[in-house]
């Protein structure tokens, strides 16, 4: 059976960012319906029930972060994370760019179940295309009332900001975001307070990913039972994979959750070049790499962690058998340590000696004693910071060692059996 | 800072609750308008906003796409993360860099051209792909693509 995209189902229609062409597929309708036949403790109350759970990367279950928002706060925010950065990930600018406004919808429905009248979209600052089309369909949902101080000329008042950050990865953490927004260095807070208490501007937050929020007018229109009836109960929906590397054709395709690993490679044409799997990271830049005996694993939150790798947003990196692990992590790692933000010791000082250790393992110049430390300095890191970075940071070398452990040696040995990536100065 | 940007400040901090939260808003007027952020203007933008101008630099410094420095009319940042570089980017690095004589970070000295490193863009399917005044390209398989 074909599988029907629900999120994505509008790429090719012919100017698919216009509102024109959104309503007349359907778009705004459960708004429409929430606002004028449902209590927002209802649309709250399918939203729980539907399972849905974060697409970000945590899988956090959406309806329940929605309900530790207090009633009665006067003031509360959503902010909407599209910072998109990872290495691997790209599903929310592909999603933004076919359909922005089925995240407005999202957000607005959001808005109206939890009671917030401000939103703010915090998109990363390189993607000027997506902010631009979030900006328009913004002020096209105005137009139309979908946006402002009575929507659909019932009491209920909100206002979407696109927010552009300016390059810096740990603005997608979700307490970096808010320091972003808020004109100060986006260094992670200490928590608790959580967000949802104190968040932006001192005032309760929900903080949600593009997809996630784009999985809620679907959920409102069809149903918490339809929802649930696409992949895994425990976490069901579509999901955005996507996926890059060596495969055929690289791309975003929209499966259920829970699909299978080797079934997302072949959708993406296999691996390129009529060359054999090297190894696959499943989940970006921050998840441990798989072997070719493990990819029918099925892709979701769960099945994953029980072997030891994560979904994180759904980026999976396909290498062919020519890559060397360590030349990944090398730049994995090279990634890490730019993009940490300072605040932690553990992570600050952590992810510059993981980087420095697996430069001399690459170049073949590492003593016994560099693996024992390469461990010892990662499992420093994990667990120690106020963010995810440092898990984030801490993984892949610890996963990888375990998992490849031949490639390690042949580099100790000082005799890489792989490609080299064109070093070119 | 001309009386244009600083009303166009003045308009962007009466969005948000706070002043502060216009400083990113402020800075890419500056970076947007003039091409890069001079210590002058900085500070120009943090005494409108009511911030110290040592504070809005610890801010403006944190991110990769606010310059201090002058840059070339035209900014090409070529992504070399994990995908990009396994797709032929630091190929693609060198050939641009021959284009122009320079070196990744560097402007030619017409200052036409500004050439940088840039980490991950979220364009892993377009690998290996870069930013053109922050547009979108890739796959890029000549670097004469990049100056058409």
């Amino acid at each position: 059976m074909t599988y029907e995209p629900v999120l994505l189902r509008r790429v090719g229609l012919e100017r698919a960012q216009d509102i024109d062409v959104y309503e007349r597929s359907g778009g705004y309708a459960a708004l429409r319906r929430a606002v004028t036949d449902l209590t927002a403790e209802a649309v709250m109350a399918e939203v729980i029930a539907s399972n849905l759970r974060g697409r970000g990367g945590a899988g956090f279950p959406t309806g329940r972060k929605w309900s530790f928002i207090p009633k009665d706060a006067p003031q509360k925010y959503l902010a909407v994370n599209a910072d998109e950065s990872e290495p691997g990930t790209f599903n929310n600018r592909v999603l933004i760019d076919a359909d922005p406004h089925l995240l407005i919808e999202g957000i607005l429905l959001c808005c109206y179940a939890v009671g917030i009248a401000h939103a703010y979209i915090y998109i990363r600052g390189e993607n000027v295309p997506g902010a631009r089309a979030l900006e328009r369909a913004v002020a096209q949902a105005r137009a139309r009332g979908y946006v402002g101080p009575r929507i659909l000329g019932r009491d209920f008042a909100c206002e979407i900001h696109v927010f552009r950050g300016a390059g810096a990865y740990i603005c997608g953490e979700e307490t970096a975001l808010l320091e972003s927004i808020e004109g100060r260095r986006p260094q992670p807070r200490s928590r608790p307070p959580f967000p949802a208490v104190v968040g932006l501007f001192g005032k309760p937050t929900v903080i949600n990913n593009v997809e996630t929020l784009a999985c809620v007018p679907d959920i409102v229109d069809r149903g918490a039972a339809w929802f649930k009836g696409i992949g895994p109960e425990a976490a069901p929906g579509p999901k955005l994979y996507c996926l890059s590397g060596h495969v055929a054709a690289p791309g975003v395709y929209e499966r259920p959750m829970g699909t299978s690993l080797r079934e997302l490679i072949d959708a993406a044409g296999g691996v390129a070049g009529e060359r054999a799997l090297g190894f696959v990271i499943p989940g970006a830049a921050a998840s441990t790499a798989l072997r070719p005996d493990e990819i029918d694993v099925a892709m979701d939150f769960d099945s994953l962690r029980k072997i030891g790798t994560e979904l994180g947003a759904g980026g999976i990196m396909v290498m062919d058998e020519t890559v060397c692990i360590v030349d990944a992590l090398e730049r994995l790692a090279r990634f890490f340590r730019h993009e940490s933000c300072g605040k932690c010791v553990p992570c600050r000082e952590g992810t510059v000696w993981q980087h420095e250790i697996l430069k001399r393992i690459q170049a073949g110049r590492a003593g016994a004693t560099d693996l024992p430390l390469l461990r010892t300095v990662s499992e420093q890191i994990g667990g120690k910071t106020l963010c995810a970075l440092g898990d984030f940071a801490a993984s892949p070398p610890l996963g990888a060692m375990r998992k490849f452990p031949e490639e390690f040696d042949q580099h100790l040995r000082g005799s890489c059996s792989k490609r080299q990536v064109d070093a070119v100065a | 800072m001309t009386s244009e940007t600083a009303t166009k400040i003045d308009e962007l901090a009466a969005r948000y609750p706070t002043r502060r939260a216009a400083l990113l808003p402020a800075l890419w007027a500056v970076q947007e308008g003039e091409g890069w952020i001079s210590k002058a203007d900085l500070a120009a933008v943090a005494d409108r906003l009511g911030l110290a101008a040592a504070d809005a630099e610890g801010v403006a410094s944190f991110y990769f796409l606010f310059s201090r420095v002058p840059l070339g009319h035209t900014v090409i940042d070529v992504c070399d993360s994990l995908i990009c570089q396994q797709n032929g980017a630091e190929r693609l690095l060198h050939d641009v860099c021959a284009r122009l004589g320079i070196r990744p970070g560097e402007t030619t000295a017409d200052g036409r051209y500004t050439v940088r490193r840039q980490e991950c863009i979220a364009a892993c399917h377009q690998a290996p792909a870069a930013q053109v005044d922050l547009e979108y390209r890739g796959p890029i398989t000549d670097a004469a693509q990049l100056f058409a």
